[in-house]
């Protein structure tokens, strides 16, 4: 049996009761995006500001648990100041860890994901999953829209 | 108190599990109640015994099974209180009884112009019917709000009732568990020529029920909740209502005759039951009825009211200003659902942890995300009980809770 230690590690707490990050930017010219957790009811915002194909500044807002509100804070600091093309290849390195397979299952590119890293627990409570990977989701509308 | 959980618990299989080691707590019966022996029984015997398809066949299993469902129909009449069989109405579950309503009664008597009065303290189930229905026939939504209490808030309900041709509310809340003044208000809507409609998912379970003395015209209820198997759930509806109104589904079981040109639909009740019906869980539903009543409605009752008042009492001890419970803090005013919040950790953290010390609790919006938003909250941790939990499972959450404490609490 898995336990509590495996999900709530110390980094996932301390983004959890510190968030980086968390607020609004202006839009325009930042976009905005929201996604929810039809489960339990998370909501999270994403408001990203790109300039010349980089993310130059991300914030969320939203409320849900531990888990996504902490993966926001986390994918926060991951994303801002890069690439899209390294957004994307993050996203699809967390996913992977996710055991998410993403377009036609090839294996995902191994990226550094810095503190997400710690959420590697969370594949082993199911349930769980779509908290984590909900920022993902909206962070990849917010990039499209 | 535990009286009734001690005569009752061995009867229920799944509760001599354990989870993780640990015994099984199960607080989630407002989600779906456990199955006692007597109940499995009886579907496991139709399967082996009797198995065959109802209503046509003229051989002797045949009838058997035929004779099964009908007694088992028999045994809800009666436990509802309803004037006959014709009256009950066996759908998949109560999701389906409204939807039934909604289709069949809402499509037939319902105009552009007519209001729909719902409560702010709906399951989905019995809103989101009526949004479908008013996309269609743009018909008007109308709410009664609650009070701080969680009590349905009625000071306005005669203006509210103004050319409303449908009330349509839960008899027992699936979050706060309140129990709200159900004659009071069908006698106000029946004063206005209006129809009431019932969600009985949560209070059939739980409370005595008699359609007549609760002055409804249609209730819904799902079997699964009621220690019957799930895909099986009734629709009552007052004979006359159902008589004028057209079949929900075509096909099988529904016609007295067909041909190249139309059909004829066949007689209550099966005029509303299409197709081969769930005959084995109908079957359960009936063991479930007859195990209920063994005990007595009243008791059950009773016992829910005392646990209750029992949680409320201890938990709030114990837990202090850290522990929001909502909902009417009169036990006799709600049933056995308490839906709380510990200080500002997520409800999806809260039965995270509590599922370690085996305590099965819901998290979530409940089905009824317009509530969560007039509580202010965008999910709540839910414990409920049911006939077969005692003091010693409410104090396991209790423990539990002091869990979460340690986890997230302030550091
Ligand atoms: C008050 C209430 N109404 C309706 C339902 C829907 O029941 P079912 O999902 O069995 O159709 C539920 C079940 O959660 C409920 O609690």
């Amino acid at each position: 049996m898995p336990g509590l230690e495996d999900l709530y590690r110390e980094i996932v707490l301390d983004h959890y009761r510190n968030p980086r990050n968390r607020g609004e930017l202006p839009c325009p010219p930042a976009r905005r995006a929201e996604g929810f957790n039809p489960l339990c009811g998370d909501e999270v915002v994403v408001y990203t500001d790109l300039a010349d194909g980089m993310v130059r500044d991300v914030r969320f807002g939203g409320q849900g648990c531990s888990i996504s509100q902490s993966t926001a804070s986390m994918m926060s600091v991951a994303v801002k100041g890069r690439s899209l093309e390294e957004v994307e290849k993050l996203e699809r390195s967390f996913k992977a860890m996710m055991s998410i397979v993403t377009d036609g299952g090839e294996v995902a590119p191994p990226a550094d994901l810095g503190d997400l890293e710690a959420l590697r627990g969370v594949v082993k409570f199911p349930v769980r999953i779509k908290c984590a990977t909900l920022c993902w989701n909206t962070l990849t509308e917010s990039l499209r829209s | 108190m535990s009286d009734l959980a001690a005569a009752t618990k061995a009867d229920f299989p799944l509760l001599s599990r354990d989870v993780y080691g640990k015994p099984i707590v199960y607080l989630d019966s407002a989600a779906t109640s456990q199955k006692p022996q007597a109940v499995l029984d009886a579907m496991d015997g139709y399967y082996r015994t009797v198995n065959a398809n109802v209503h046509r066949g003229a051989y002797h299993i045949a009838d058997i099974a035929t004779q099964a469902m009908e007694e088992a129909r028999a045994k809800l009449q009666h436990f509802v209180g309803a004037a006959s069989p014709r009256e009950i109405i066996f759908c998949r579950n109560a999701t389906e009884a409204v939807n039934l309503v909604a289709h069949s009664w809402g499509r037939t008597n319902l105009r552009e112009g007519d209001a729909v009065l719902l409560t702010h303290m709906e399951h989905h189930a019995n809103i989101v019917p009526w949004h479908m229905l008013a996309a269609e026939l743009d018909i008007e939504l109308r709410w009664l709000p609650l009070d701080n209490d969680g009590r349905l808030d009625l000071r306005n309900l005669d203006r509210l009732l103004d050319g409303v041709r449908l009330v349509a509310f839960s008899a027992m809340s699936n979050v706060l568990g309140t129990i709200p003044p159900i004659r009071r208000i069908a006698d106000a809507a029946h004063e206005r020529g209006a129809v009431v409609l019932l969600d009985g998912a949560q209070y059939v379970p739980h409370v005595p029920t008699d359609v007549t003395e609760l002055g409804c015209d249609f209730l819904a209820f799902s079997g699964h909740k009621m220690c019957g198997p799930t895909g099986i759930g009734v629709l009552w509806g007052r004979e006359e209502l159902l008589e004028a109104m057209p079949p929900f589904m075509g096909g099988g079981e529904m016609i007295l005759n067909v041909t190249t040109e139309g059909f004829l639909p066949n007689e209550l009740p099966w005029k509303f039951e299409a197709g081969t019906p769930a005959i084995a869980e109908v079957v359960g539903l009936g063991a479930a009825v007859d195990y209920l009543s063994g005990i007595g409605m009243e008791a059950v009752r009773r016992h829910d009211t005392s646990l209750t008042a029992y949680a409320l009492r201890t938990l709030t001890e114990r837990h202090g200003e850290r522990l929001t419970i909502h909902g009417p803090a009169e036990p006799a005013a709600r049933g056995g659902v308490l839906s709380f919040e510990y200080g500002d950790v997520h409800a999806h953290d809260i039965s995270q942890v509590l599922d370690e010390w085996a305590v099965c609790v819901r998290a979530g919006h409940h089905c009824a995300k317009p509530l969560m938003r007039c509580l202010g909250v965008v999910a709540t941790a839910r414990a409920s009980v049911y006939i077969y939990n005692d003091t010693s499972d409410i104090d396991e959450l209790s423990e539990a809770l002091d869990r979460v404490g340690d986890l997230f609490g302030p550091q």
